[in-house]
C-alpha cells in the first residue's frame, strides 16, 4: 500500500511533481503511467524519500519508507536510472545489498536463478546489457521479498520474450496479495498487465481510474450518425447515460450507445439513415488525447532543424 | 536466457531481518573487497610504502662515499623507513575518496540508500570499514619498510637506530596512522564533493597546494599558521623530532584527526539533507 497526500517537489523553479494524491492497494497491479518527463521517475524517488518532497507526504505500508525496521522487506524497488556499480560482479551487487538485512547467499543464488543472470552472476554489471541490467535490478527489488514492489519502467530493453516474463511475474506477485505499481510511457503494455492506472502529465494526476474503465471511457463508444432526419432522431437517442451532439448537416455523434442498438432504435421508428459508423480511438490515441496538453516538449516547440530528427 | 519463463513464481523468504549496523558494516566489506580499483589501490599504497624507502636506503647507500660532512649529516634513517608514507598517502586518498564517489558516479548510491534509508550507517560503516582495512595494510607495510631500510643501511653505523629508541616505535606506527586518517579525510571529502575528479581534487588542493603556497606569506605569518594545516598537524605522527614551528606529535595527530571528524560531521549533515 502507497499513500501520497498532495506530494510536491520542485528543482529549482521547476515543478517536477505537482500535488500529487493517490494511493496504490495491495492485490492489483497499478499502471502509473504518464509520457517522458512527467514526473513517474521523480514521484518514485519521493517514495523512497531519495529524495525529500517539497510539500505533502507520501508512506508506505502506513510508514515513511525510512521508518521501517527492514526496508528490502518492504519495498523492492527498480529505478529507471541505474542503480548498480558497473565495476562489480551481478553476484556480490547483490550480496552487499542483502546483507544489510542478513539476508542469506542462497537467497541471492535464488534470484539470480529467478531472473535468469546465473551464466553471467561472477561477471561485471558494466558489461551487461540493458537487458541484463534490467533483470539484474528486478533481482535486487525481489531481494526482501517485499510486500510492495515498485518498478520503473522495468520493460525497458527487455526482449519480447522479457517482456512477457515480466508481464506473469507482477500478475503473479499481485496475485500474492502484494502491491505492485509500475510505471511506464506505453498505453498498449499498460493495458495488458494492469488492473488500474494512475495517469499523470506535468507532475499533475490527470487520471486515477480501473484499466476497464480508462478504456471504456478513451474509446467513449462513440458513433456517427448521418441521416436526413437527425433532428428528429436526436431526441429518441438522448437519454440519462447518452449523449447525443448535432454537428449539422445530418450529422450526429451519439456517446453511449453502439451502432447496433442505434440501428434498431432508428428501424423501430422507420427513420432513414445513411450512415452509421462506429468511431474507435485507439488506446494508444486515447492517452495521447488526454496527455497531449501535458508532454513535457511537442515536437512542435522545437526549432525546424531540430525537429527533423 | 531459455528457462526464465517458466519460474516466475517468487520464492519466500523463511524469516525478515531488519538493518543493524554490523549489518551494514559486512555489506561495506563486501562492497569494498568486490571491487578491482580497491584492490589495485591498496596494492600500491603497499608497494610504494615499502618501495620508496628501499630505494632511497639504497641510493643513500651507495652515494654514501661521495657525501661531504653536511650533506651525511642531513640523512636521518627514519624519514628515509617512512619516505614511503608521503606517497602512498595519494593512493590511500583516491581509493578512500572513490569509496563514496564511485557509488554516485554509477547510481549504486541509490541501491545502498533504498537499502539503509536512514543513510547514515552507511557513511559511518564505510568509515570504519576502510579505515581498519586501510591500517591493517599500512601497519605492515611501515614496520617492513623500516626494517628493510635499516637492513640495506647496515653497513652504515651512522644511519642505524633501533626500533626501541624513544620515539621510533610511535612514529613508524604513526606512519600508518597517518595513512588510516588521510583516507578517512579523504573519504569525508568524497561524500561532500561527491564526484570523484572534483574530490581528489580538493583533497590534493589541501594537502599538496595550500602548503606550498603558504611560503608566500610573510614568515612569521607562515610559522604560526603552517604547523595547523591538517598535512603539517597530520604528519607530526611519524616526525620523529618536530621542527621548531610543528606541533608536538600528539597535540599535531589529534588535531588531524579533529579534521577528519569535521568533514565527515559535515558529510554527514548534507547526506541527510541532499536529494540523492
Amino acid at each position: 500500500m502507497i499513500e501520497a497526500e498532495g506530494l510536491t517537489k520542485d528543482y529549482g523553479d521547476k515543478r517536477a511533481v505537482d500535488g500529487l494524491s493517490f494511493t496504490v492497494h495491495p492485490g492489483i497491479v497499478t499502471g502509473f503511467l504518464g509520457p517522458n518527463g512527467s514526473g513517474k521517475s521523480t514521484t518514485m524517488r519521493l517514495i523512497l524519500q531519495l529524495d525529500s518532497p517539497s510539500a505533502g507526504d507520501v508512506t508506505v505500508n502506513g510508514k515513511h519508507y525510512r521508518d521501517h525496521a527492514g526496508p528490502l522487506h518492504q519495498v523492492g524497488a527498480l529505478l529507471e536510472a541505474r542503480s548498480v556499480h558497473t565495476g562489480r560482479s551481478a553476484y556480490n551487487h547483490l550480496l552487499a545489498l542483502a546483507q544489510t538485512h542478513g539476508i542469506g547467499r542462497r537467497r541471492v543464488d535464488e534470484l539470480i536463478g529467478l531472473v535468469g543472470l546465473h551464466d553471467v552472476a561472477k561477471k561485471r554489471a558494466g558489461q551487461f546489457s540493458l537487458g541484463m541490467g534490467q533483470r539484474l535490478g528486478i533481482a535486487a527489488a525481489l531481494l526482501g521479498d517485499p510486500a510492495t514492489v515498485m518498478l520503473d519502467e522495468p520493460v525497458n530493453g527487455l526482449d519480447p520474450e522479457g517482456i512477457h516474463w515480466m508481464r506473469n511475474l507482477l500478475k503473479g506477485l499481485a496475485a500474492e496479495g502484494r502491491t505492485v505499481f509500475v510505471s511506464s510511457h506505453l498505453m498498449s503494455e499498460m493495458s495488458l498487465t494492469a488492473d488500474h492506472l494512475i495517469v499523470i502529465g506535468r507532475g499533475r494526476k490527470i487520471a486515477d481510474m480501473s484499466t476497464e474503465e480508462f478504456i471504456r471511457q478513451a474509446s467513449g463508444n462513440l458513433v456517427r450518425v448521418r441521416s436526413p432526419q437527425a433532428a428528429e432522431l436526436e431526441p429518441l437517442l438522448s437519454g440519462p447515460d447518452v449523449s447525443v451532439q448535432g454537428l449539422g448537416q445530418g450529422l450526429l455523434e451519439v456517446r453511449g450507445l453502439t451502432a447496433a442498438q442505434i440501428g434498431d432504435a432508428a428501424a423501430a421508428n422507420q427513420f432513414v439513415i445513411h450512415e452509421l459508423t462506429p468511431q474507435q480511438a485507439s488506446l494508444e490515441e486515447a492517452f495521447m488525447t488526454l496527455t497531449r496538453e501535458d508532454v513535457e516538449f511537442k515536437a512542435a516547440e522545437l526549432e525546424p532543424e531540430e525537429a527533423v530528427l | 536466457m531459455n528457462s526464465v519463463a517458466s519460474a516466475q513464481q517468487l520464492p519466500r523468504l523463511a524469516h525478515t531481518g531488519r538493518v543493524t549496523w554490523p549489518r551494514v558494516a559486512h555489506s561495506e566489506w563486501t562492497k569494498l573487497r568486490s571491487l578491482r580499483s580497491t584492490r589495485w589501490s591498496l596494492f600500491v599504497a603497499v608497494l610504494l610504502t615499502i618501495a620508496f624507502p628501499a630505494l632511497f636506503a639504497a641510493i643513500t647507500s651507495s652515494h654514501w662515499g661521495s657525501m661531504n660532512a653536511h650533506e651525511r649529516a642531513n640523512r636521518r634513517p627514519l624519514e628515509i623507513a617512512l619516505a614511503g608514507v608521503n606517497v602512498s598517502q595519494l593512493a590511500i586518498a583516491v581509493l578512500g575518496v572513490l569509496v563514496i564517489t564511485g557509488e554516485y558516479s554509477t547510481g549504486m548510491i541509490r541501491a545502498s540508500f533504498t537499502a539503509v534509508p536512514k543513510r547514515l550507517p552507511v557513511l559511518w560503516a564505510k568509515t570504519v570499514v576502510f579505515a581498519i582495512v586501510a591500517f591493517l595494510l599500512m601497519l605492515p607495510s611501515v614496520v617492513i619498510a623500516f626494517f628493510a631500510s635499516q637492513a640495506i643501511l647496515s653497513g652504515h653505523h651512522i644511519l642505524q637506530i633501533s626500533f626501541s629508541h624513544p620515539g621510533v616505535a610511535r612514529s613508524v606506527i604513526g606512519g600508518a596512522v597517518y595513512l588510516m586518517l588521510v583516507g578517512i579525510f579523504a573519504l569525508g571529502i568524497g561524500a561532500i564533493v561527491r564526484n570523484t575528479a572534483g574530490a581528489i581534487a580538493t583533497f590534493a588542493g589541501i594537502f599538496f597546494v595550500i602548503p606550498p603556497l603558504m611560503n608566500i606569506l610573510p614568515t612569521s605569518w607562515n610559522n604560526a599558521i603552517s604547523q595547523y594545516l591538517p598535512s603539517e598537524a597530520g604528519r607530526q605522527i611519524f616526525s620523529l623530532t618536530p621542527g621548531s614551528h610543528s606541533l608536538a606529535p600528539w597535540p599535531g595527530g589529534l588535531l588531524f584527526a579533529g579534521y577528519c571528524a569535521l568533514v565527515l560531521a559535515l558529510a554527514a549533515v548534507l547526506l541527510i539533507r541532499r536529494d540523492t
